[in-house]
């Protein structure tokens, strides 16, 4: 391991970062530009290592891809984002993560997810009724009234592009409707808490062209309001709907840059192998 | 010789192979239409409004019914239930939910081997835990004795039925920062609800013909059982002391006896299957 990556200074990294992508917006006064800042990140199935000292930063306000082969590590990655990594037994992290300016470990598993979401790559919704999906995560908080609720409901499935498919049949089972439909209610299910991230695993894997291209277009509707933070193993799909693309090879990070630089002309060869189809 | 294999030998045995198992399966069909049948061709004599509402009546006197047995086995059933199930089920959430290697596998195999204690066994257990300090049997010490043999069942099927809740419905609720125990009770368990209730519905069948623990525990009543702590009769008491009986008219009661229990418990696993089936018809639209 190398020791010396993992004692990186967070500022550091940052500034570096800053410098590079110099033109990225800060659009929002609250939030600095990085999203998140990981540093000198190892992370452990048993004793096979998953990531070997990631260091990035994932900017606000902005699609960030993560592609790479099967089993590099990107879904690992965006699974520690979010700490769903801890469900699973046997595993350990190292490193360092910021959200904002807060340290990542510090804040409640449960606290965290409200405010990074997820969408799976399998469109999971719950046996209930549409509206139930997305009033989910609005009753755990227990501070809602029965009318906002229905309201939040409403706008999450707006901001889905779902509420003019299921606005009559919103008591009617989720399981009901199509696969494309059903994740798209998994991302109104997310956004119905209002995160400042959405993370998604492959969330088109599982759909058709149709399906895919509605879900690409509310992501740039509602990358607007929310950093993006997808795993895709479509590079096409990368290329459509990126700002940044990181690029992963057995659990390291091999290159992170801006969607064009790295399907023009990616700085590292590598990369440039995957792009062009020679492996992977 | 060619490579291939003979058609005509290959036909042959999956000729022979297909009839043997469809023997095999009328053969376990017949046999349950052969006791329903049996039991009725014997019973049907006395089977009438009597039967169901009367209390026994003396030898020689001619009618009378199992009234007092059938309220025995409801209220046996319903005590039971109440000690089976909650353990039931809690045990099973917790093995399915939280139990670590080792310690799933002590419950599990604990479990399994209480399944497995003889019925027998059972009622002298609980004969000696609650009848001989109580001075009596009743129908509190028959409860107790079919709740306990409810407990591994009850707990192995909701085990069962939470394992089978798909892990992305878990992730799902995790993910929208629901703590482990909220996406348990209000993804997980809502997900598995019909097949714990078939479940326990099962359950609650397989005990309702038990005799032997009851033999030790609730004991047997010429009349019906006030209250919990006298003892109560039942129908498999019933149908076994009859059956033991010199007299022709018990005999007939006894056969009766059995097919309103076997009918009874043919209805609970029909209502069991129809509430599995509709749970799954919920949950995929």
């Amino acid at each position: 391991m190398k020791t010396v990556m993992k004692a990186i200074d967070l500022d550091q990294l940052s500034k570096a970062h800053e410098a590079r992508f110099s033109d990225i917006e800060r659009t929002d006064e609250q939030l600095p530009w990085p999203q998140f800042t990981v540093a000198g990140l190892n992370f452990y199935y048993g004793s096979h290592q998953a990531l070997k000292d990631i260091n990035l930063i994932v900017p606000n306000k902005r699609v960030t891809a993560f592609i790479g082969p099967s089993g590099c590590g990107k879904t690992t990655l965006l699974r520690t984002l979010n700490r769903m990594n801890e469900e699973v037994p046997g595993t350990r992290v190292e490193g360092s993560i910021r959200l904002g300016d807060r340290d990542l470990f510090s804040i409640p598993a449960t606290t965290l997810r409200r405010v990074v979401g997820m969408v799976f790559q399998k469109p999971s919704p719950f046996p209930k009724t549409i509206f139930e999906n997305v009033a989910f995560g609005l009753r755990l908080e227990h501070r809602f009234s029965r009318s906002e609720i229905a309201d939040r409901v409403e706008h999450s499935l707006r901001r889905a592009a779902l509420w003019d498919e299921v606005k009559d049949k919103l008591n009617q089972s989720a399981n009901g409707i199509s696969g494309g439909q059903q994740q798209r209610l998994c991302i109104a299910r997310a956004l119905a808490v209002d995160p400042d991230v959405l993370l998604l695993d492959e969330p088109c894997s599982a759909l058709d062209p149709v399906s895919t291209a509605k879900i690409e277009d509310l992501l740039f509707e509602i990358k607007n309001t929310c950093t993006i933070v997808i795993v895709t193993h479509n590079m096409l799909q990368a290329a459509r709907v990126a700002d940044y693309v990181g690029f992963f090879l057995n659990g390291e990070l091999i290159e992170l840059n801006r969607a064009k630089q790295i399907f023009q002309n990616p700085e590292r060869q590598q990369t440039q192998d995957y792009i062009t189809g020679r492996f992977g | 010789m060619s490579a291939s294999y003979p058609s005509r030998t290959r036909k042959i045995v999956n000729y022979t192979m297909l009839s043997l198992t469809g023997l095999c399966t009328l053969l376990v069909v017949s046999v349950l239409f052969t006791i329903l049948a049996y039991l009725l061709w014997h019973g049907a004599h006395a089977l009438n409004l009597n039967f169901f509402i009367k209390l026994p009546a003396p030898v020689g006197q001619g009618g009378g019914g199992v009234a007092n047995a059938i309220i025995g086995t409801l209220k046996l059933l319903a005590l039971a239930s109440l000690i089976g199930v909650p353990i039931g089920l809690i045990g099973g959430i917790y093995l399915s939910e939280f139990a670590g290697g080792w310690s799933g596998f002590a419950v599990r195999y604990t479990t399994d081997l209480l399944n497995g204690v003889p019925s027998v066994v059972m009622g002298i257990f609980v004969y000696t835990l609650v009848v001989l300090p109580m001075h009596h049997f009743s129908t509190l010490a028959g409860g107790i004795a079919l709740g306990i043999m409810m407990i591994p069942i009850a707990l192995r099927s909701t085990e069962d039925f939470l394992r089978a809740v798909p892990r992305s419905l878990r992730e799902g609720g995790l993910a929208l920062g629901a703590s482990k125990s909220e996406t348990i009770f209000t993804i997980v368990i809502p997900a598995a609800i019909y097949g714990i209730i078939t479940g326990v519905m099962l359950d609650i069948a397989r005990v309702a013909g038990e005799t032997a623990p009851l033999l030790f525990t609730a004991f047997g009543n010429q009349f019906n059982s006030p209250g919990w702590m006298q003892p109560t009769s039942s129908l498999p008491v019933v149908i076994y002391n009859y059956a033991i009986s010199p007299y022709d008219e018990w005999h007939q009661q006894a056969w009766a006896a059995g097919f309103v229990l076997l009918s009874g418990l043919l209805a609970v696993s029909i209502l069991a299957r129809v509430v599995l089936a509709r749970g799954k018809k919920l949950s995929h639209g």
